[in-house]
């Protein structure tokens, strides 16, 4: 088809002397495109091409570069935010503990100062108890002194001669008590006695 | 092509007629501006030299302070770029390999583009690449990339083995091998070089055409004096479509030397 069209053209008349057929290249221009093309290419090659890949590169490395940044703060959030979740686990499992103590010690309070009220309860009985039977022992000691006087005086009184002297050289009024306490002496026994002595 | 013939006749026609009306023939691109003759310095070649010039210090300019956040400068040349880097060479050639070749393909695309569109930018009107000279160049450069880059890749013989697909039966394998030689070493040149040689030449004998016809029109009678009206509408509108056909050649160009590269990159046929 080229080959048609090449010779319908070289049918044509040529306007002047110097027009060759389009279809053959004019030598200065021919290497003058090598030219053109080597120079732009050079040129291209080594500035325009560099610059803007070099632009490329940085905005792809400053993007995944941000990126890589949210990337690292959202892990830091995370790790941060487990901190303070088993911070706060911790805090409320010691505060668990800090009232089981709490309730421990109180109860063991409470225990032991029942036991010291007890005690002291104990004591204060005790010390009374104590008070009580030395009181009556005072009085046991106080009415036998005073029952043997009063018998002494009854008895003197009624056999008419003073027996005190008697009485407390022979210990009678005493003995007589213990008997009496011992339950040996018997009412007809005493007035017997009483009547003999 | 046949047009031009059809011109050469029409041409004769008129100057039978006795007016003066010259046809536009092909020598209309023959414009020598200094010398004469087989070694004549052209008005295409300085205009070629203006475009590389051009292209060479608007690209360094825009692309010299190319930063991060683009101005708006560099952010028209990325995109000009991008046409070429992205919507050929990577589309064609494939992200492993592509980045290689984007320097070329890009002057390329950046040179042709201009050199077409001269032929509709005054003070040009007349697209250097409509001279023979500069498309063969061109094509002469792509030619030796891409058998030179397959030849390294596979060897020589497995270059010209290579031209065969695999999967083939025997018997077949010996005339597709003669089709595919023919194919890469003689109908892929010619037909790169004279597909943008001949839409341009073809684009600025149109214009030339509607334009010299209307202005020829306008000496004549009333009749013909109406009749430039369509006429230069129709130059106009030639011109517009000149533009898209001048871009699109400039494209088909660089997409064609990108896929030749990327058959011979390719490991497989």
């Amino acid at each position: 088809m080229h080959i048609t069209a090449a010779s319908s053209l070289a049918a044509l008349p040529m306007a002047s002397g110097e027009e060759k057929l389009p279809l053959i290249p004019h030598i200065p221009e021919l290497i003058f495109g090598f030219v053109m093309l080597g120079i732009l290419y050079a040129v291209v090659a080594k500035k325009v091409v560099p610059n803007l890949e070099r632009a490329y590169e940085e905005r792809r490395a400053a993007i995944e570069g941000g990126m890589e940044q949210a990337e690292q703060a959202q892990t830091e959030a995370r790790e941060a935010l487990e901190k303070y979740t088993a911070q706060l686990a911790e805090a409320r499992a010691e505060a668990n503990e800090i009232r089981e103590t709490a309730r421990e010690q109180g109860a063991q309070i409470v225990t032991e100062m029942r036991a010291q009220a007890q005690a002291e309860a104990t004591r204060i009985t005790e010390a009374a108890k104590r008070q009580v039977e030395a009181e009556r022992q005072q009085a046991v000691v106080q009415l036998r002194t005073e029952v043997g006087t009063l018998s002494t005086a009854l008895a003197s009184k009624i056999v008419g001669e003073s027996l005190e002297d008697e009485v407390r050289q022979k210990g009678i009024v005493d003995r007589f008590l213990t008997e009496l306490e011992s339950g040996d002496v018997r009412p007809e026994k005493v007035t017997t006695t009483g009547q003999d002595s | 092509m046949s047009m031009a013939a059809a011109l050469g006749g029409l041409a004769t026609l008129s100057t039978a007629s006795g007016d003066s009306f010259e046809t536009p023939t092909p020598a209309i691109f023959y414009l020598p501006i200094i010398g004469e003759g087989d070694w004549a310095i052209t008005e295409q070649m300085f205009w070629g030299g203006v475009s590389v010039l051009l292209l060479s210090l608007v690209m360094v300019r825009l692309s010299a302070k190319a930063a991060v956040v683009p101005t708006k400068g560099q952010w028209m040349m990325e995109g000009f770029y991008n046409f070429a880097r992205n919507g050929i060479a990577r589309d064609m050639i494939g992200s492993k390999d592509f980045l290689r070749f984007v320097p070329l393909l890009f002057t390329l695309f950046a040179l042709i583009l201009l050199n077409n569109l001269f032929g509709i930018l005054p003070p040009v009107m007349n697209p250097t690449t409509g001279r023979i000279g500069f498309p063969i160049a061109f094509t002469v450069v792509v030619y030796v990339v891409y058998h030179w880059v397959g030849i390294s890749r596979k060897g020589l013989g497995g270059y010209l083995a290579g031209l065969v697909p695999p999967g083939l039966p025997g018997w077949i394998k010996g005339p597709i091998w003669v089709l595919e030689f023919i194919t890469f070493f003689i109908t892929r040149p010619l037909t790169l070089a004279l597909r943008l040689f001949g839409n341009m030449f073809a684009g600025h004998m149109l214009i030339v055409l509607f334009v010299s016809a209307g202005a020829y029109f306008l000496t004549q009678g009333i009749v013909f004096q109406l009749l430039s009206v369509p006429t230069f509408i129709m130059a106009a509108a030639m011109v517009l479509f000149e533009g898209l056909v001048q871009f699109l050649q400039a494209y088909v160009f660089t997409l064609l030397a990108a896929s030749y590269i990327a058959g011979a990159v390719a490991d497989d046929h």
